[in-house]
């Protein structure tokens, strides 16, 4: 019974602290100036949040292949998320889209 | 076909097989059909013209992955401390790091690497060099002292 509470406690903590980060990033991509900084605060999501919100999936799983299955989805997630990262970043920077704002905010 | 079309379509059709755990027809046909999927597409990315199977990384992977994700959750908080400030203090800039000398996999496990943790973006690969957007000096200062290089280039020695 505690057991099973310190583990829902556990995997609540980090669902929620999963979901900041996901809320974070999506306020970061509507605060940012231009593109490139868009991604970076976008990025906020696709790791951190991803990793959390999972591993929080994860501990309600248990020890069984759902849990293995969900730690599947989170390795194939970091590995594919940098990779579409680098598509778009790549396309943006081919296309001509200047990585350096004329006016940005905070710099001198 | 080659024993690398083979062995991919194996590894993929056991997967499959072992993680779906259903055999009904339906099921089997499209789990068919998505193995000769990824076998074309890998196919036209050139997956089996190169030598890009990275078994030679495996002893040393769990240790970069523990480090990288150290990494990530400290930039993550970097990051979201900058996001949540009231006043945006961002200085953008645009780094070059310089990995001709590695090979392709290590080139692209660095370069995805850099992308994962937040504050830095690799945005080109394709000249050896890769030139990475940083969000603030703080961040395009860590990655100028090389470590994220240096970690690259470590797992490929062994």
């Amino acid at each position: 019974m505690t057991a099973g509470l310190a583990l829902d406690i556990g995997s609540w903590v980090l669902m929620l602290a999963g979901s900041f980060f996901v809320f974070v990033g999506g306020v970061g991509a509507l605060r940012m100036p231009d593109f490139y900084t868009r991604m970076h605060a976008a990025s906020l999501t696709d790791t951190l949040g991803t990793i959390l919100i999972l591993s929080g999936v994860i501990l309600q799983a248990g020890l069984t292949l759902a849990a293995i299955k969900l730690a599947a989805i989170m390795v194939f997630l970091l590995l594919t998320c940098p990779t579409a990262a680098y598509a778009l970043a790549n396309a943006a920077r081919l296309s001509g889209l200047s990585p350096r704002p004329e006016q940005t905010p905070g710099k001198d | 076909m080659s024993w690398r079309v083979i062995t991919l379509g194996l590894v993929l059709a056991a997967t499959w097989l072992l993680w779906s755990g259903i055999y009904k027809p339906l099921l089997l046909v499209l789990g068919l059909t998505s193995c000769v999927l990824v076998i074309l597409l890998a196919r036209r990315t050139g997956f089996f013209d190169q030598d890009v199977y990275s078994l030679r990384l495996g002893p040393s992977l769990p240790g970069y992955w523990l480090w990288l994700l150290k990494e990530i959750v400290k930039s993550n908080l970097q990051v979201a401390g900058v996001v949540l400030k009231p006043t945006l203090n961002i200085q953008p800039e645009v780094v070059n790091v310089d990995a001709s000398d590695l090979p392709l996999v290590s080139r692209a496990t660095l370069a995805n690497a850099i992308t994962l943790t937040p504050g830095t973006l690799t945005m080109d690969v394709d000249s050896g060099v890769l030139e990475v957007h940083c969000l603030t000096s703080a961040t395009a200062a860590d990655l100028q002292k090389g470590e994220m290089l240096a970690r690259a280039r470590s797992l490929e020695r062994t």
